[in-house]
């Protein structure tokens, strides 16, 4: 175990590697001159000089690697140019309503799509097996920003019962504050829940047919004891790893829901930063939300050994 | 004549709907989407315009056509730079299976996957900016990895069997074997896939322009169209719902006959094998 | 005192009738043997016992076990007598247990379903029942997952727990066909001695005659869902009444005739060939360790010989075939083909290659499902110098075909519309066509049904003669060796432990292991008195 675990571990960190490298050329390299990218076709020769000394643009490319790299190890995230604040402290104050949000509907999607993927394989073929399915090829369907979208119409709006956007902050309390993410959540949740429903009834269908069912069948265990004590088990692991790319997934929805519910996060950092070309901030974000997922996929590696005895070497 | 399932049928018939209204759109739309005309805003549908007009006073109806060509357009193409580039990378990969390009092939695969669609969108637009092209090579960057890991796990399984053993003692070499007898019994699974991902790039077409990433104004596009629809949902709501069913509507349709393909198509490769 | 009384049993499957009046007892402390070949409907009946039978299946008959019909009875009720009063093993061991729970609790499951024990009680009979089956406890404690166990252990690990309530009934559904031979004896041994001390009965099923005719005290034939013949086994096999029994023992004992003449030129030259494997890294700082498949093998097989490589699982042979075909990087020695050298990789001789040709065994995964015969049977083309032109390669296949007793017009038909049999013909089609002068036939017939294999053992010996044909049998499949070949090899570890005239090796075996191979090989005795 201990060695799968520093197997992974060192693939983490030369992911994490190869990542920033593809940030950082994309971001300093291909534009050219990032300096005059961010100042526009406008820009006086002086005032490019200026911000080429302000940003260090002018060492070689392997030292401003280095440099950005070892800036974000120590927190250092440069300095938004269009806020003239460190980028650090603009990213700290959004990720707290980011972060949460994707982790709220990663947990509202689980808690749904378990119960629902083992009931629609517990009773496949019957009226509540095809009801899932009709419901689950249809959510698998939806947009989910027009979902948050009619979302507001029908209870922000109608009914009143949630507001239609904005966030009150995690000073103004805990309740009101997850209140205001609920709908945001729940508009996040529910195509993922749909998939991973979806994934978890044919994995538990695709366990049923394994030989050792037919085993523990014959040692007396009727159907409903043998997908609880060998079927679930041995379903969960496939369904583990679709979990962790669905993390990813859904980092990116939330960014685009941010915008639905007026919600002041990560993706309204990043847009504004690409519409005023502020290339520091979209580099830095960017940077972390794909830290994020590989930390995310690392856990889900680790969570796979924990649970499937075959991976740990003696 | 082998008996198509329902799901396949269904499914064919809505996605061709919108297809062909792509198609037709080029020749003929009820309205003209370019001309705005403010005095017949906010209309209702009618039996002039079918799904009422925005907030411009264009016929949403012929939005809805023309969009349909930006929405396929941008889905179909990423997905062909998926195959082209993903199955022959998942195939060579599988073919020196245990040797060191496969590893290096399978990581950076799983560093692609770190980098969601939305993502490589931000990054090429913001040095690039925003525009249907941009859109596409997102989209299709993303795919590649999914073509690469599908085509690879399809191959390796076919590569323990006995009759690419014989293909080796007739004296084939790998990339032959590859072309002759690997791609020909993974076709099955990268057509099933194919329209998986034709139905999540529609999806995420949609997400880029909503979130002004994609195809660029004046050009019609459904998730514009929802963007702009979004501060006047409350007293037109018909401007968010139609491009949302239509959205809906297409990708339920291509899902739904990816699963009536694998079905006529699973069962027979079932059959010979046992 | 019967334990068991079925009568009149019927199944049907969607309106296909499989089982047909099938009616017979098992006493306690007997061993039922059911012997048939495939789709004979043994295991069917072996199901509908255990009413696992799949959906859609209709049962009428009875089979009354202490005083209860089990084909009448509710699925709960049939779930307490599952485990409990009629226990069941399978076929094939490698997938029989969940992999992500250990041995110990899979074993104490059993008794915790059936309310007999909490858990650490079950854990403590569960050990019992373990060391009963052969695994102790040094060895073998309750923690260990079934993927470190090999298939042998793998299959006592699930006799332990289909026994673990002491059943009056055990069914053995072919529970040693995926075992090598020295494994299969020991398990047999297992379930002999298991009937005898639990006075529990075994009703075994089996496709092989020489098993049940060496363990059984009664027995039924079987054939397309009927019982054709039963009795005790000596006197069924003495008398043999029904003409399906005399033609499934004639198969089973059948020694194709052969004309083919020995000339005592070298064909086929292995000296000192060495093969080793790298095995990935145990730990980081570990520098990797190799495995040596083959270490100094040497042997030659003369122009119209049958010669035969036996070894179990794991002893290298199928290393050894790949590295005669030129699909495996010799570390040591050379092969020779008619005094050419055989070398592999990059540099394949085409010219060798055309020479010799193999059959596989799976009849199954031998083909492209997306060919045509006629495609598939001429691929080794491929390796022709001068390619034939399209008239002339038709005109092969159709030879080819004929020579293997199919049809001209099979060649525009696509694999899955042959049977098993058929499919290992097209193999033969496919070997032949080239005209090469060695054929490797690499477990050629352990898939097929006995009758069938006789057929294309029959096949072979014509063809061998009508085209001057060489073969090297690989197998693991004693009884098959010893009637079609005239010299023997015997593999073990990589290296050949002992070499002889066919004959003179199965009467007279001198290495340790020969012996060892040779006693734990069921015998059917050609008549019986």
């Amino acid at each position: 175990m201990l060695y799968f675990a520093f197997t992974r571990l060192i693939s983490l960190s030369l992911s994490l590697i190869a990542a920033s490298v593809v940030i950082f050329s994309v971001i300093e390299i291909i534009p050219g001159d990032p300096a005059s990218f961010m100042l526009g076709i406008n820009a006086q020769p002086d005032t490019i000089a200026a911000l080429r000394e302000q940003l260090g643009l002018n060492g070689s490319l392997i030292s401003r690697y280095f440099s950005w790299v070892f800036g974000m190890l120590t927190g250092d995230f440069g300095i938004s140019y269009t806020y003239r604040v460190p980028v650090s402290e603009l990213i700290l104050a959004r990720v707290w309503i980011s972060l949460p949000l994707a982790i709220y509907a990663l947990a509202i999607s689980t808690l749904i799509a378990f119960p629902v993927g083992l009931i629609a394989a517990a009773n496949r073929g019957k009226p509540v097996d095809l009801a899932i399915m009709g419901t689950t090829q249809l959510g698998v369907a939806i947009p989910n920003f027009w979902f948050a979208m009619i979302l507001v119409l029908v209870f922000a709006i109608n009914l009143r019962w949630f507001s239609a956007g904005g966030f009150p902050g995690w000073d103004e309390g805990l309740l009101l504050s997850i209140k205001s993410l609920t709908l945001p959540a729940i508009a996040l949740a529910l195509p993922q829940a749909s998939i991973l429903a979806r994934i978890m009834r044919s994995s538990i269908l695709d366990t049923l047919n394994q030989d050792y069912i037919r085993t523990a069948r014959a040692k007396g265990l009727n159907q409903r004891q043998a997908i609880w004590r060998h079927a679930l088990k041995n379903a969960m692991i496939p369904v583990l790893t679709i979990i962790g790319m669905q993390f990813s997934f859904l980092m990116a929805g939330a960014i685009i829901i941010e915008n639905v519910f007026f919600l002041p996060g990560l993706g309204r950092l990043i847009f504004q930063g690409i519409t005023q070309r502020d290339l520091i901030v979209v580099e830095s974000v960017v940077m972390l939300l794909v830290f994020a997922v590989i930390i995310v996929t690392f856990i889900v590696d680790l969570t796979y050994a924990a649970v499937d005895p075959r991976l740990r070497r003696k | 004549m082998i008996k198509l399932p329902r799901t396949l049928v269904f499914g064919s018939i809505l996605f061709f709907t919108f297809l062909i209204a792509a198609l037709i759109s080029f020749l003929w739309t009820p309205a003209d989407v370019e001309i705005l005309n403010i005095t017949s805003r906010f209309k209702l549908p009618s039996a002039i315009n079918w799904f009422g007009t925005d907030h411009f006073g264009r016929d949403i109806f012929s939005m809805i056509m023309v969009g349909a060509r930006t929405s396929i357009a941008v889905a179909i193409v990423a997905v062909g730079i998926g195959i082209l580039l993903g199955v022959p990378l998942g195939l060579w990969a599988a073919s020196h299976h245990g040797h060191w390009l496969d590893d290096l092939i399978m990581r950076g695969n799983d560093l692609v996957f770190a980098f969601p669609s939305l993502i490589i969108a931000i990054l090429i637009t913001a040095v690039f900016g925003p525009s249907a092209f941009n859109a596409i090579i997102a989209i299709g960057i993303f795919n590649v990895p999914v073509f690469a890991r599908i085509s690879r796990g399809g191959a390796l399984s076919i590569w323990t069997l006995d009759y690419i053993l014989s293909a080796r003692v007739a004296g084939k070499r790998s990339f032959r074997i590859s072309a002759e007898h690997i791609l020909p019994n993974i076709a099955n699974l990268l057509i099933v896939q194919g329209t998986i991902q034709f139905s999540l790039g529609i999806l995420a077409e949609a997400a880029l322009s909503y979130v002004g990433l994609g195809v660029q104004p004046p050009t019609p596009s459904w998730g514009r169209m929802l963007a702009d629809s979004q501060t006047m949902i409350s007293f037109a709501p018909h401007l968010a719902l139609f491009p949302g069913f239509a959205i809906i509507l297409t990708v339920l349709g291509l899902n739904l006959m990816g699963d009536g393909l694998r079905d006529i198509l699973d069962p027979r490769i079932r059959r010979t094998q046992r | 005192m019967t334990l068991l009384e079925v009568q009149n049993l019927n199944v049907s499957i969607h309106d296909t009738k499989v089982l047909e009046n099938i009616s017979f007892s098992v006493n306690e402390g007997e061993i039922y043997g059911i012997v048939g070949e495939s789709g004979s409907g043994k295991s069917m009946t072996a199901l509908a016992l255990m009413g696992l039978l799949p959906d859609g299946a209709t049962v009428t008959g009875s089979a009354i076990l202490s005083n209860t019909n089990l084909l009448e009875i509710s699925e709960a009720q049939m779930c307490s007598f599952r485990g409990n009063t009629i226990g069941m093993i399978f076929q094939e061991p490698m997938t029989a247990l969940n992999p992500v729970q250990t041995i110990g609790n899979q074993v104490a499951e059993t008794l915790i379903i059936h309310d007999r024990a909490k858990r650490s009680e079950a854990l403590k009979i569960a050990r019992e029942k373990l060391n009963r089956v052969g695994l102790t406890e040094d060895q073998f404690p309750l923690d260990k997952y079934p993927h470190e166990l090999s298939g042998g252990q793998r299959q006592r690990v699930a006799i332990a727990l289909a026994i673990a309530m002491r059943p009056k009934i055990l069914i053995a559904d072919e529970p040693t066909t995926a075992l090598d031979v020295t494994t299969q004896s020991q398990i047999l041994n297992l379930l002999k001695s298991l009937v005898k001390e639990e006075k529990m009965a075994l009703i075994l099923i089996t496709h092989d005659l020489a098993v049940v005719s060496g363990l059984a005290d009664n027995v039924a034939v079987m054939q397309t869902g009927k019982i054709v013949e039963a009795g005790y086994t000596n006197k069924v096999f003495r008398e043999m009444k029904h003409e399906y029994t005399r033609q499934l023992f004639s198969a089973s004992n059948h020694t194709p005739v052969r004309t083919q003449k020995l000339e005592e030129i070298p064909l086929l030259e292995i000296k000192n060939v060495v093969r080793n494997y790298k095995l990935p890294r145990e730990s980081i700082f570990a520098r990797p360790k190799t495995f040596p498949a083959v270490r100094d093998i040497s042997f030659t097989l003369r122009k119209g010989e049958n010669l035969g490589l036996v070894g179990e699982s794991g002893c290298g042979k199928s290393t050894l075939t790949r590295a005669i075909l030129g699909l495996e990087e010799l570390q040591g020695g050379e092969i020779k083909l008619e005094g050419d050298v055989v070398t592999a990789g990059k540099k394949l001789n085409a010219k060798i290659r055309r020479k010799m040709q193999v059959v596989f065994q799976d009849p199954f995964g031998s083909f492209n499902p997306r060919h045509k015969i006629g495609r598939l049977i001429s691929e080794p083309f491929y390796l022709m110098q001068y390619k034939p032109t399209r008239d002339e390669v038709k005109r092969e296949i159709s030879d080819a075909l004929i020579n293997v007793g199919l049809n001209l017009d099979d060649a525009d038909k696509y694999i899955h519309e042959f049977s098993g049999g058929q499919r290992q013909r097209i193999a033969i089609a496919r070997a032949l066509i080239i005209k090469p002068s060695l054929i490797v036939l690499d477990e050629a017939v352990s898939a097929l049904d006995v009758s069938i294999r006789a057929q294309v053992l029959d096949l072979l010996a014509e063809l061998s003669s009508k085209f001057n044909l060489s073969y090297l049998f690989i197998s693991h499949d004693l009884s098959v060796v010893r009637n079609i070949t005239d010299r023997v090899l015997v593999m073990k570890s990589g290296e050949i432990v002992e070499s002889g005239d066919t004959q003179k090796v199965f009467d007279n075996p001198q290495h340790e292991y020969t012996k060892e191979l040779i006693a734990a090989t069921p015998i059917l005795p050609k008549h019986l008195n």
